[in-house]
């Protein structure tokens, strides 16, 4: 069974259309990565498809009951918002808020196993706020990764991480994926995106362009097409590399 | 956590006890409590029954809801500086009880002016239901509330100014002080309820407020009802401040200090903060309602004017150590 199935979502802001009739569904143990240009709708997809924005169309997580979406999905938005000054360890807690009572001892177990993964036991009696905003960031995946649900989406989650923590962030929702999850991301560093992701959904003008395997989306026509780029790629013994080399127009 | 409650419980109710036996009437304590436990002929009977319990629930209830709602507001709208007088609901009761004094509905029967007040607060809610719309965000209610607050305040002068009477602009310009003297249990059978209904509403809020620390999208991503949980804030902060400010006039900076003050205690989180915030609310304002008969027992010295002489100073004193952590 599909962990998500979106069919002709049409999303409509201020009376302009930004998203027209897309359709896709994602089956669990797919990383996909959402691509494309800066106002191809990536945002707006995300959000709509989690039904945090009215939308035209079916979007099978947004049709279930609020709680039981919390614990089907969780999301974790590009706005990093932390409003007050909580250790971190509470701030990862917070995930758990949709599984009810706190303090089970699954809660402990997933609490644990999320500042395990986001490397963040040196952090956890920090106060989340006075952290730097890559820490932040590795903070608020870890309150995602202990809402422990079959679905994970995250706007940008490597935006302002080091290179080691993009990596190890990207290979922390490769192993959820492993393990039969499903994983959702929107990213712009394509090269993070070729070398990670199980498929690429290509976004550009509000339409869907190409849906696929990253090397079959990453292609020179639909890379001049919706990021008037050029670039460079090759498979190395460690694995697709691919560069930005130039700009088409 | 727990640790802080108890404490804060065992405050209030000390201050309570010393809130029926502090006064004018020089009473021996134990002498008070039988009077006002088994009743009986006399004064002292009627001073503990009659004065200074409706005082001292007035003060425990009225306390208790700035606190509460003040925390509510500020979770909510994830500033420290918000408070309950933001959503205009505390100026339009004042409207109402200004108006009442005014036109002499106050003088007439004794509920003339709770009920006015009252009348003035569901006005206050009714705009900015309107104003505010169902899918309006924060920023909406806090601007719809800015404008129903300057209406007030501008009416409330307006009706000063025009004021025929001298005693009667006197009057409101005591009353708008804000006092606990002389009210009678018809008072508090009058805003106890409302207030109730008020806690109802404010109380639950802990597990959504929680999760307004990561902002309104993943809240509601974690199964918060945003719309629901504004509704909840502005009726439940309406009920207890519009009842609040009906009996006792305007109150001011225990909904916006108390918060604030308890905040480092709870770790800084909105759902605990809640109801520390309404015990750390009921034991100020008792302790300020009990200061005002200690500090100049001769002159009516008003509950509102105390709490913003503290209130003020120790505002200033946290933002000055706040500005020096540099956070």
């Amino acid at each position: 069974m599909s962990l998500l199935t979106v069919r002709n979502l049409s999303v409509s802001l201020g009376g302009r259309p930004v998203l027209r009739d897309l359709s896709f569904r994602v089956e669990a143990g797919e990383l996909v990565g959402l691509i494309g240009p800066n106002g191809a709708g990536k945002t707006t997809l995300l959000r709509a498809v989690l039904g945090l924005i009215p939308d035209g169309g079916a979007s099978s997580l947004a049709a279930l009951p609020r709680n039981a979406r919390a614990r089907h999905a969780a999301w974790m938005p590009q706005s990093r918002e932390i409003a007050w000054p909580v250790p971190v360890e509470d701030l990862v807690t917070l995930g758990r808020m949709p599984h009810g009572q706190r303090g089970t001892v699954a809660d402990r177990a997933a609490v644990e196993a999320a500042i395990a993964h986001m490397a963040l036991g040196p952090l956890r009696n920090r106060i989340a706020t006075q952290l730097s905003g890559g820490e932040q960031a590795r903070a608020l995946i870890a309150r995602a990764l202990a809402q422990e649900t079959p679905l994970l989406m995250a706007d940008e989650p490597t935006a302002g991480l080091d290179p080691e923590h993009q990596i190890a962030t990207l290979e922390t929702f490769d192993a959820l994926a492993r393990d039969g999850r499903g994983v959702v991301l929107s990213l712009h560093d394509l090269g993070l995106a070729a070398r990670h992701c199980t498929r690429l959904i290509l976004l550009a003008g509000g339409d869907i362009l190409a849906d696929g395997a990253p090397s079959d989306v990453l292609t020179p026509e639909l890379l001049a097409q919706a990021f008037h780029i050029r670039a460079f790629q090759a498979d190395t013994p460690e694995g697709p590399v691919f560069q930005p080399t130039g700009v088409t127009r | 956590m727990r640790r802080l409650y108890i404490i804060l419980t065992l405050l209030v109710a000390a201050l309570c006890l010393g809130s029926l036996l502090i006064g004018p009437a020089d009473t021996g304590p134990g002498e008070s409590l039988i009077a006002l436990l088994t009743g009986g002929d006399g004064p002292l009977p009627m001073v503990m029954r009659e004065i200074r319990l409706p005082r001292m629930i007035l003060a425990l209830a009225i306390g208790a809801s700035l606190g509460l709602a003040g925390a509510a507001m500020q979770g909510y709208l994830r500033n420290p500086l918000a408070e309950p007088g933001l959503i205009g609901v505390s100026a339009s009761a004042a409207l109402g009880a200004v108006l009442a004094i005014q036109t002499g509905l106050s003088a007439a029967f004794a509920l003339g002016l709770p009920l006015a007040a009252l009348a003035g607060a569901s006005v206050a809610v009714m705009l900015l239901l309107a104003l505010a719309g169902p899918r309006g965000g924060s920023l909406t209610l806090i601007l719809a509330g800015i404008a129903i607050s300057a209406m007030a305040a501008a009416l409330t002068s307006l009706v000063l100014n025009l004021s025929p009477n001298p005693f009667a602009a006197n009057e409101i310009v005591f009353w708008m002080m804000g006092s606990l003297a002389d009210r009678s249990m018809v008072h508090v059978w009058l805003a106890l309820p409302l207030m109730a209904v008020g806690w109802g509403l404010l109380l639950p809020l802990a597990r959504p407020l929680e999760a307004l620390t990561l902002g309104e999208d993943a809240a509601s991503s974690m199964g918060v009802h945003l719309g629901r949980v504004r509704w909840q804030v502005v009726l439940g902060t309406a009920f207890v401040v519009g009842a609040g400010t009906a009996v006792a006039g305007a109150i001011g900076f225990v909904g916006l200090v108390v918060p604030h003050l308890l905040r480092p205690l709870v770790g800084s989180r909105p759902g605990p903060l809640l109801l520390a915030s309404a015990l750390g609310g009921a034991a100020m304002l008792l302790a300020a309602d009990i200061a005002v008969r200690v500090v100049l027992p001769g002159r009516d010295l008003k509950l509102g004017v105390l709490t913003a002489l503290i209130g003020a100073p120790f505002f200033l004193h946290l933002v000055w150590r706040t500005g020096r952590r540099g956070t």
